[in-house]
């Protein structure tokens, strides 16, 4: 018995400093933002300005652009999941199939999120989306329509768009792995005894990539909260496009009111955590019965 | 085109020049949300409409027929005449617009001249011409001044390197440098008063109304009612640049069609009126 907690005692010792230095890393800019979203701190106007209690808290909740902005925030993340997860699955099992050329055509599918954010939603907005230089408005031209005006008419759809085409290959990669792990015998087995491809895919793939997609929610919605530059170089934040990430820039860089924007961080971490609660209880669930 | 035109004559000009069938439009101008983008310009534009931001008790102003009279005035030669998608177009569009030969009139900042004579760039560079900022017979036009400058932080140790390099950044030397490796037309403009008295730099064809319109700026009296703010296409207070992108977001929606006009001013006046409160003017 004495053994058993001497190695446990030894464990954790062994564990300390990568332990210690992780809960450094996110404690760090946790204690800034929350030190500063309790002052008034206006670097253009004098600069530390005295402890103002919640003021930056009430202030920033009773904006008029806050519930907007996190519904905007909750919109973007939840579309770009559902297409994300929905096509990568489809993409995962086409790419699965033996075909001619498939290491160069599973690196094209994966290019996309090499790309960086402002380059991509740049090429986006230039190059595909304009109404009249880019390649969609000649598409439509070419049948005899009137293009369309994307960032203007359907700025959160395009904006979507833009985000999906980015996150798409992480999720296709992630899910491709998960079916190269899948049992093929069981498959053929299914196959035999007179499954349809439908009920072969729902009984035995879907829940085998239960864990993939659980893993996919998971990174992704902690990036897609935060996502900016797409926003940035497209709608600069107008026609509904403003998220909560969004606002917070505006607060801080160019109110140039840093008290504000930290109370703002503060109100993100809460919506991530709400967040990643939410869908963790949703997929652990399925998770868990699939696996009973 | 007269050298110094009226806001009447340009959008009758740029009524006359669209050709949508061949996809020319009249006038390409900024409409990208953005304090410093659509923003600057519609600013810029209000001031020759005879409206300002703010009023001498820093009361927003954009409840005032002024500032209607500019949006509608816009929006309706916009368009009329201008590119599709212009709510989403800033400089570098309108750029790209008018250097593939798309764009019948352009008014930006002087230092696109030099982008738009270079024939590698421009389709258009030998067609160019070049006039004053519009007005309206207000006796303010709607010209901006605006540079981008070399600063040394208060609190630095290297001060006197520093202060070397600006010099030589700012120099008659540098812009000889410029002009043996880039060419006359790509010197920075704007920088000495010694580029325009020289003989190479004289024959440029947009120097001399880059220097008048340098000239013509007044930042300390840029509107046609009395103001007090500093800037002409924007109010020298820390607060202007978050208060207006928000506004220039409310009026490119409505560039786009998404609100009306009226609407977009009201946004516009709430958001300002609140701010200028929290931050202590009024």
């Amino acid at each position: 018995m004495t053994g058993q907690l001497t190695t446990r005692s030894i464990a954790r010792f062994m564990m300390a400093p990568a332990v210690v230095f992780l809960l450094g890393w996110m404690l760090a800019p946790l204690i800034t933002t929350l030190y500063f979203s309790f002052k008034k701190y206006l670097p253009l106007r004098g600069g530390d300005l005295g402890w103002v209690g919640f003021e930056n808290y009430v202030k920033f909740v009773t904006a008029s652009s806050f519930w907007p902005s996190v519904y905007t925030t909750l919109i973007i993340v939840v579309s770009v999941l559902v297409i994300t997860v929905v096509l990568g699955i489809f993409l995962a099992l086409l790419l699965d199939q033996p075909m001619w050329g498939q290491g160069i055509v599973r690196i094209l599918v994966i290019a996309p999120f090499f790309v960086m954010p402002t380059v991509s939603g740049l090429v986006w907005k230039n190059m595909f989306m304009d109404p009249i230089n880019g390649i969609l408005a000649h598409l439509w031209k070419f049948f005899g329509l009137q293009p369309l005006e994307w960032l203007v008419q359907y700025s959160l759809g395009s904006v979507i768009m833009i985000v999906s085409w980015q996150w798409l290959p992480f999720a296709t990669l992630i899910l491709l792995t998960a079916i190269q792990s899948l049992d093929r015998e069981q498959l053929e087995a299914a196959e035999m005894d007179g499954a349809s491809t439908i009920k072969r895919f729902g009984y035995i793939i879907l829940p085998h990539l239960a864990r993939a997609i659980t893993i996919i929610i998971l990174i992704q919605t902690i990036f897609l909260l935060s996502i900016f530059a797409e926003i940035f170089v497209t709608t600069a934040g107008a026609f509904g496009t403003k998220t909560l990430t969004y606002l917070i820039f505006q607060r801080v860089l160019e109110s140039q009111n840093v008290g504000l924007g930290s109370a703002g961080g503060v109100y993100a971490i809460i919506l991530a955590n709400i967040v990643a609660i939410f869908l963790m209880r949703i997929v652990g669930k399925s998770l868990d019965a699939k696996a009973s | 085109m007269p050298a110094a035109p009226s806001w009447n004559f340009i959008a009758k000009a740029a009524r006359e020049m669209t050709d949508r069938a061949n996809d020319i439009n009249g006038i390409c101008l900024r409409g990208k949300a953005g304090w410093g983008e659509g923003g600057a310009f519609i600013t810029a534009m209000s001031n020759s409409f005879g409206a300002r931001w703010f009023d001498e008790d820093w009361n927003a102003q954009f409840d005032t027929r002024e500032w209607s009279d500019t949006l509608n005035f816009f929006v309706n030669m916009m368009s009329d005449a201008g590119p599709a998608g212009y709510a989403t177009n800033g400089f570098n569009e309108n750029l790209s617009l008018f250097q593939q030969g798309k764009c019948g009139m352009w008014i930006d900042a002087t230092v696109a001249a030099s982008f738009v004579t270079n024939p590698k760039d421009s389709t258009v560079a030998d067609k160019v011409g070049f006039a004053l900022a519009p007005d309206n017979g207000m006796g303010v036009r709607s010209n901006w001044l605006w540079a981008w400058a070399l600063a040394i932080p208060a609190g630095t140790q290297k001060e006197a390197a520093a202060k070397q390099f600006i010099e030589w950044a700012t120099s008659n030397s540098y812009i000889e440098l410029v002009a043996a490796n880039e060419g006359w037309a790509n010197v920075p403009p704007g920088a000495r008063t010694s580029l325009y008295e020289n003989a190479n730099y004289k024959d440029i064809p947009f120097a001399k109304m880059t220097l008048d319109s340098i000239l013509s700026a007044d930042p300390t009296n840029s509107t046609v009612d009395p103001s007090p703010y500093v800037g002409i296409q924007f109010a020298a207070i820390p607060e202007f640049a978050g208060i207006a992108t928000d506004v220039s977001q409310e009026f490119s929606a409505a560039y786009a069609g998404q609100q009306t006009i009226a609407e977009a001013l009201a946004k516009a006046q709430t958001i300002t009126n609140d701010a200028m409160e929290a931050a202590g003017y009024r």
